[in-house]
């Protein structure tokens, strides 16, 4: 990797999110301040196994294409680099492919020639098979040692890549690079690190702009622009309008990590203890005295879901404040003619299916971990059902449905009437999905887990 | 007069996913007479977060930080994210009964 000899390097960061949307004055404003490489995240595993299990995105192919073009527009307008990282929601090949195919037709639209690097992360289990047999995969807390049935359970498994493929894609010349499941760090960290910037700095850096405008007073006006340079970096918001204090840049330290202090990335660990936020005016803010220890073994992360059923909901609700005055005789009353019940129709036991009774506006959210003593106005009711197939979670659920519509409390002489919301009654929810690995694989080489293409994507 | 609880002396209390397998919640304190309060081991420890939780108190970590009079808190989740007995997906709501803890 060259350094260039640069003094500094500017990342210009739009959003938390590709597809989330950010006002197209942003992105300008960050081009006229410097920007020498724009970086954004296209995924996370915030919203669930289902968008690894599934290969599928979470966001709607308009609002991340709306996104991307004027993204490219300005990368391509200023000459500089465009990089998206876990392409897809989750970073799986389907999900790299799916960003490219958007790509290529704005570039085609816009009459723009940018030269497209695809990174892919997917993994086979076969490919892991020797590498946990030769120890070289260990588990993250909480979760325990991996067999191999595990991994061949799995439908879609990634590697979290750190910022070396993509540095090395940026050294090949590509003007764009589409990673597939990439550290939330990563995309933004690579340009500067390719160009000689420190790590403690670059590292530090690249986790307060992972999440766009959420390090500033107004997360909601957009991105922000912090420029890297050999003794720390500075931040400001994209939007003049917001702020960046000491308080809300170093408070993103703790955003959605469990220790506020330190960070493993692939080749180290970012310490930020002795980091001082040191406010240069009213809107910007200096960063000192970050750390980056570098590992001696390098390690990748792995991701994968696994099937773990197919569901079935069923939604009523309650108002009849006989009902309500004792909500939780009536949900145990349910629990026992339910179960009964499918026993009586479908000769099913408890270890053929489960399901999970909601009561939303009463306990729903927190179960028995609420607080709140108070008696609900109305009870929302969902019944969770989960089978080995969709056919038989829709049974139960269906076996359910005079209880959800006409189940009186104990002691009332008569039939209620539950509301429904709509018809029919049961929503199929198909697959679901569980994360089950949390492992790390010693690497071989910081790129070796990972395949990179240039150019245009030749399909069959 | 009311019970003051920890929410009441905070700007904020918020919870969230750290990753598929934990959940970290944070205590934004006013000011450092909520910090004090907030960061008293003898008031809010592994312990408590644990009865509260019902999760194992070993597994609880909490970090406390006066510089930003901020107590974070993490440990691991109770149900495997967006499986069938999840009910907060982002883990987005659980700061809830850390907050209307009632302080002394």
């Amino acid at each position: 990797m060259t350094s260039d000899n640069v003094e500094s390097v500017s990342i210009m960061v739009p959003s938390g999110m590709l597809g989330a949307g950010f006002p197209e004055e942003t992105i300008t404003r960050g081009i006229a301040l410097g920007a020498d490489v724009i970086a954004v995240d296209g995924g996370s595993t915030d919203s669930g196994p289902h968008y690894l299990g599934a290969s599928k995105p979470k966001t709607t192919a308009a609002a991340v294409s709306r996104d991307l073009r004027l993204l490219l527009r300005a990368a391509a307008g200023a000459g500089i680099p465009l990089i998206v990282g876990s392409c897809g929601t989750s970073g799986t090949d389907d999900g790299v492919d799916w960003v490219a195919g958007i790509v290529a037709d704005l570039l085609a639209e816009e009459g723009l020639s940018m030269k497209v690097a695809r990174i892919y992360s997917e993994q086979r289990a076969a490919d892991l098979k020797n590498p946990l047999e030769a120890g070289r995969i260990r588990p993250l807390p909480p979760l325990g040692d991996l067999d191999v049935a595990t991994l061949e359970d799995c439908t879609h498994i990634v590697a979290m890549m750190g910022h070396e493929p993509i540095a090395e894609a940026l050294s090949s010349g590509a003007q764009v690079v589409l990673a597939g499941r990439a550290t939330d760090t990563a995309n933004a960290a690579a340009y500067a690190l390719l160009k000689g910037m420190p790590a403690g700095p670059t590292w530090h850096a690249a986790k307060i702009v992972e999440c766009g405008g959420q390090c500033t007073t107004n997360p909601r006006t957009g991105g922000v622009f912090a420029t890297i340079d050999r003794t720390g970096f500075t931040i400001e918001p994209l939007d003049e309008s917001a702020a960046c204090t000491p308080i809300s840049v170093a408070a993103h330290m703790l955003y959605e990590t469990a220790n506020p202090f330190q960070m493993r990335e692939p080749d180290g660990t970012l310490d930020v203890r002795d980091a001082v936020y040191t406010a240069l005016d009213e809107r910007r803010v200096r960063v000192e005295g970050s750390l980056f220890h570098h590992a001696e073994q390098h390690t990748i992360k792995l991701e994968g879901a696994r099937i773990t059923g197919y569901e079935t909901m069923s939604f009523s609700a309650i108002r009849d404040p006989l009902i309500l005055a004792d909500i939780e005789g009536w949900a145990s009353l349910m629990h026992a003619v339910l179960t009964h019940r499918v026993e009586q129709t479908l000769g099913l036991t408890g270890e053929d299916y489960a399901y999970d009774l909601r009561l939303y506006g009463y306990n729903a959210v927190l179960g028995d971990l609420d607080p709140s003593t108070e008696p609900p106005r109305e009870v929302g009711v969902m019944l969770l059902v989960r089978a080995a197939d969709q056919a038989l979670a829709t049974a139960v659920a269906k076996v359910a449905n005079p209880l959800m519509l006409h189940l009186p409390a104990q002691d009332m002489d008569y039939l209620p009437s539950l509301a429904f919301p709509g018809s029919p009654a049961e929503v199929e929810r198909g697959a679901a999905y569980e994360f089950v690995l949390n492992h790390a694989v010693d690497s071989l080489t910081p790129t070796a887990m990972f395949r990179t293409e240039m150019g245009e994507k030749h399909h069959g | 007069m009311a019970e003051t609880t920890l929410g009441d002396l905070a700007i904020e209390v918020r919870s969230k996913n750290a990753g598929p397998f934990w959940i970290t919640m944070e205590l934004f304190m006013r000011d450092a007479d909520g910090y004090r309060i907030a960061a008293d081991e003898t008031f809010l420890d592994e312990t408590v977060v644990a009865d509260l939780y019902r999760v194992d108190a070993g597994s609880v970590q909490i970090f406390r930080i006066p510089s930003l009079n901020v107590v974070k808190i993490s440990y691991p989740r109770p149900f495997s994210q967006g499986s069938l007995r999840d009910r907060d997906v982002h883990a987005g709501q659980h700061h809830v009964p850390l907050a209307q803890l009632v302080v002394p």
